[in-house]
């Protein structure tokens, strides 16, 4: 599992109850192997997914966030992920022009169904991430 | 001088009529210093009231406030810059306009670097209007000029600059007082259990702060650029908050305080809505 480097990065992923914690659990129980370097928050609904976690994660020296939730149409709450998806697209432009490295912070729709899914995310944010390295930037700001 | 007579003779008339209880307005020490916001309540001391291009301040952040409220009903001179702040208090139903009387002074701009592109130098939605504007055609001016200039740096070369000016921020909240928008009887950062921001003035205290700071006012900032000029350690603020102000005007065609009417970015949605960086 490790790189050539020996660069193993931590993942942090912000899932919702209903959906993605759910296509998480579906991997598991259909023995679908997938990186460790996920470390699953489970909250009720990405509506719930507070920005200051994101802040907060790369503040306990994350190299990537993944926040996910239900598919638009299939929110247990009817409109958390609506409003959730409108907050992420300001969010983004606040943290693009504080120079936050935006190809660290994923943002995805798994629902119960796509342990597959979750599967492919998780490798693919993983592999990119050990590409990325250790997120120097952010940890220089906790350091100071 | 003469919209400050006339600012004078409509404030007396309000305080002697009983219409209001306290006019919130500018006074000013010497001709050439900023002026500071004065709380008049008797009608003998309108001559304090002073108007002219050093009227930088928001007033509408007092409106909110416990103590201001406590004077009783209040006028307010505003800009019409400021007066979009009014429309959004309104719209958060924090102000009742029914219970404020509120002045609009026209204004041809008071030499921040926001008057450049001004396109509200007439006051829309107040009760009464002093003052006109000679030349009424809206500057051409880009209104986000600043934060295009600072895009087209690297984002290693961003993150460097705000490296630098977070560093001298000394955490005296000046920047949330002086917002009207910021009006939370608690802030989030004054809440210790848990302690969501770190409240120290460290560099990772001073990140976690201004971009809950500038993430609170998303959509909802007016630009009046007080927080900016309210920094003692000279941080353009204001420039953080253009970013989500530009991707309201662009993604939803929403500029904060402008149209009464129009419905607020953050707080609904549209099945519909552009979702391209979600895989």
């Amino acid at each position: 599992m490790t790189s050539g480097n020996g660069f193993e990065p931590k993942i942090v992923a912000y899932v919702c109850n209903w959906c993605t914690y759910l296509g998480a659990d579906l991997a598991g129980t259909n023995r679908l192997e997938y990186p460790a370097n996920v470390r699953i928050v489970r909250l009720p609904c990405t509506g719930r997914i507070d920005f200051n976690l994101i802040v907060k994660a790369f503040e306990m020296e994350a190299d990537a966030v993944l926040v996910s939730g239900c598919h638009p149409g299939d929110c247990h709450y009817t409109s958390g992920n609506y409003h959730a998806r409108r907050r992420w697209m300001l969010f983004r432009e606040l943290l693009d022009t504080l120079g936050i490295e935006m190809e660290r912070i994923h943002f995805t729709w798994i629902s119960a169904a796509e342990g597959r899914k979750w599967q492919q995310v998780i490798s693919e944010i993983t592999e990119k991430t050990r590409q990325l390295g250790p997120y120097q930037a952010y940890r220089k700001v906790c350091e100071a | 001088m003469m919209i400050l007579q006339q600012l004078r003779h409509l404030c007396r008339r309000l305080l002697e009529d009983g219409e209001v209880q306290v006019v919130i307005g500018y006074g000013q020490s010497r001709p050439d210093a900023p002026a500071y916001p004065i709380f008049i309540t008797r009608a003998d001391d309108v001559d304090r009231l002073v108007w002219s291009d050093r009227c930088f301040a928001n007033l509408t952040a007092y409106l909110t406030r416990k103590e201001i409220r406590a004077l009783g009903k209040p006028a307010i001179i505003v800009k019409g810059c400021d007066e979009r702040a009014l429309v959004v208090l309104e719209n958060e139903s924090q102000i009742e306009r029914s219970e404020i009387v509120v002045i609009g002074v026209a204004c041809e701009g008071v030499g921040l670097p926001k008057c450049a592109a001004c396109d509200v130098r007439m006051p829309r939605t107040t009760n009464m209007v002093v003052g006109e504007i000679d030349n009424p055609d809206v500057p051409a001016t880009d209104r986000y000029a600043a934060l295009d200039a600072f895009m087209a740096r690297s984002p290693a070369d961003r993150m460097a600059y705000w490296q630098a000016e977070l560093s001298r921020c000394v955490k005296c909240y000046a920047c949330r007082q002086v917002c009207p928008l910021c009006y939370c009887q608690r802030c989030i950062v004054d809440k210790n259990r848990p302690t969501a921001i770190d409240t120290s003035a460290s560099l990772k205290g001073n990140f976690a702060w201004h971009i809950t700071r500038a993430f609170h006012l998303a959509a909802r900032c007016v630009g009046c650029g007080e927080c900016t000029r309210a920094c003692p350690a000279g941080i353009d603020l204001m420039l953080l908050n253009l970013a989500t102000a530009r991707a309201a005007e662009n993604s939803f065609g929403y500029r904060p305080g402008m149209d009464p009417e129009a419905e607020p970015v953050v707080g609904s949605y549209r099945e519909r809505d552009q979702e391209a960086f979600i895989r």
